[in-house]
């Protein structure tokens, strides 16, 4: 190391220099591929959607997942208060992000769903036919797992009472135990289950569950605080905190 | 100018004789928590050997002007970036990879093997050897995770790569999953196990007894 080398001005120098290329690379890249990484997001979550909808196939091209997408599925927004549609709040709204914001979301009282505010307005996925006729509802759902919140999707017949599917989409449970919240066999149980007994979400996620019971969904074995966790969301999410007065009014049918 | 011999030896040498996970025993955190799966293993190792040689390579070329007194923070500053660079490149062309690997890309960081190097050897070798030993280092990583990748995989859920090869209990078959295999810390068992088999084979690597 040569004394020159160690000089304050010489110091200076190559940290600045060295710190001004790693900036110029780092936000060159970041704008650069900053387009690709949302359309990648977007159309992760069309295909999440279209699953729920029941019009996923395996194997599907970008571009037919979102024509697919723009011609069946219409995104509107519900007050969960009083179950009707409504305008959209803001652009780009996002009711994840509301819910942090107090004047755009309410406590959660009485459930363990494992979240502390909801957003007033929600927003949910219209899946229509040729005809226009609205086929199936899909509800954003998150509740805590084991380690996390989990997002899903929940899919409602058109009579708002039936579900079709629930898919989450992300999760952070163990893979193999509660992470087979995303096995496709685990979720196929759900086609066809009943929300509601007499007004009561009555959805039951339970040891070796009875197949014809329109309310036991089978837990998923070795993962009893994940499928306890899936039971709290469905609970909270399909009462009357959640989509409860939306499902029951059924304002697409209007 | 190096001759062949020793950038051979820059390049293969860690994959075996001096293996940065199972001799030098670097990089061990990323080794457990990111190889339940082989794919996600496999694009981690390609992160992590592209990280290893070009910061190896960028500090070897920078090498005589870099002064000592602040020499590991330009380390870092270069490592960081180049992660960074990597990690969006990663989110914009294998989306579905990179959610999985989520906050491993960025811990690359602070993975030992990348600093390792660059203090060991980019900051007195020549730029192209620096370059075959970053790259030959990332080998001897992509190796030993790629190995627990696919033992992980093929007993904790029985696929490779998502193929089915062993029908497992939960979709109809006969085989049920190793449990334990899927849980990040099995791979102390697997690395244990490697670093036997490799000092049976590489009887030199044993530590003499005290």
């Amino acid at each position: 190391m040569s004394a020159k080398k160690e000089s304050l001005a010489k110091t200076v120098g190559v940290v600045v220099a060295v710190c001004l290329v790693c900036s110029i690379v780092v936000s060159g890249a970041a704008v650069g591929l900053r387009q690709i990484q949302q359309a990648n997001k977007e159309l992760d979550k069309q295909t999440n959607i279209l699953t729920a909808a029941g019009l996923y196939e395996s194997g599907m091209s970008s571009d037919t997942i979102r024509s697919t997408y723009e011609e069946k599925v219409e995104r509107r927004y519900v007050d969960l208060a009083t179950g009707q549609f409504t305008d959209q709040p803001a652009p780009d709204y996002d009711m994840y992000k509301a819910a942090k914001q107090t004047e755009m979301s309410k406590t959660v009282e009485n459930s363990n769903v494992g979240f502390q505010r909801r957003a007033n307005v929600a927003s949910v996925w219209l899946v229509k036919d040729e005809s226009d006729n609205v086929t199936r509802v899909i509800l954003p759902v998150h509740g805590s797992g084991l380690w996390d919140l989990m997002y899903g999707f929940l899919a409602v017949d058109a009579d708002g009472k039936t579900i079709r599917e629930l898919i989450y989409y992300q999760q952070a449970e163990t893979p193999g135990l509660g992470g087979e919240v995303q096995n496709p066999s685990w979720q196929e149980q759900w086609d066809g289950k009943k929300l509601y007994n007499n007004g009561e979400v009555a959805i039951d996620v339970t040891k070796s569950a009875d197949p014809s019971d329109p309310y036991e969904i089978d837990a998923l074995s070795g993962a009893t605080l994940t499928s306890n966790g899936v039971e709290n969301t469905i609970r909270y999410w399909a009462g009357e905190q959640g989509f409860g007065e939306f499902l029951k009014n059924q304002a697409w049918r209007s | 100018m190096a001759d062949a011999k020793e950038m051979k030896k820059v390049l293969f040498g860690p994959i075996l004789d001096n293996n940065p996970i199972a001799l030098q025993v670097l990089g061990i955190c990323s080794a457990l928590a990111i190889t339940t799966k082989l794919e996600t293993a496999l694009v981690m190792s390609l992160a992590l050997t592209t990280v290893v040689s070009f910061s190896n390579l960028f500090i070897s070329l920078i090498r005589n002007q870099i002064p000592s007194s602040v020499r590991i923070i330009i380390q870092m500053t270069i490592i960081a970036s180049l992660v960074i660079v990597v990690d969006q490149i990663l989110r914009a062309y294998t989306y579905e990879v990179s959610k999985q690997l989520s906050v491993f890309v960025g811990l690359i960081i602070t993975n030992c093997i990348v600093m390792g190097r660059a203090e060991a050897y980019a900051m007195k070798s020549p730029p192209l050897l620096s370059f075959l030993d970053g790259l030959g280092n990332g080998l001897g990583y992509s190796f030993i995770l790629i190995c627990i990748g696919i033992v992980k995989e093929l007993f904790g859920f029985g696929t490779i790569l998502g193929f089915e090869i062993l029908p497992v209990v939960q979709n109809g078959g006969w085989y049920q999953g190793n449990g334990l295999l899927i849980l990040p810390f099995s791979s102390f068992f697997l690395i244990g196990g490697m670093v036997w088999f490799i000092r049976t084979i590489r009887p030199e690597q044993v530590e003499p007894k005290e």
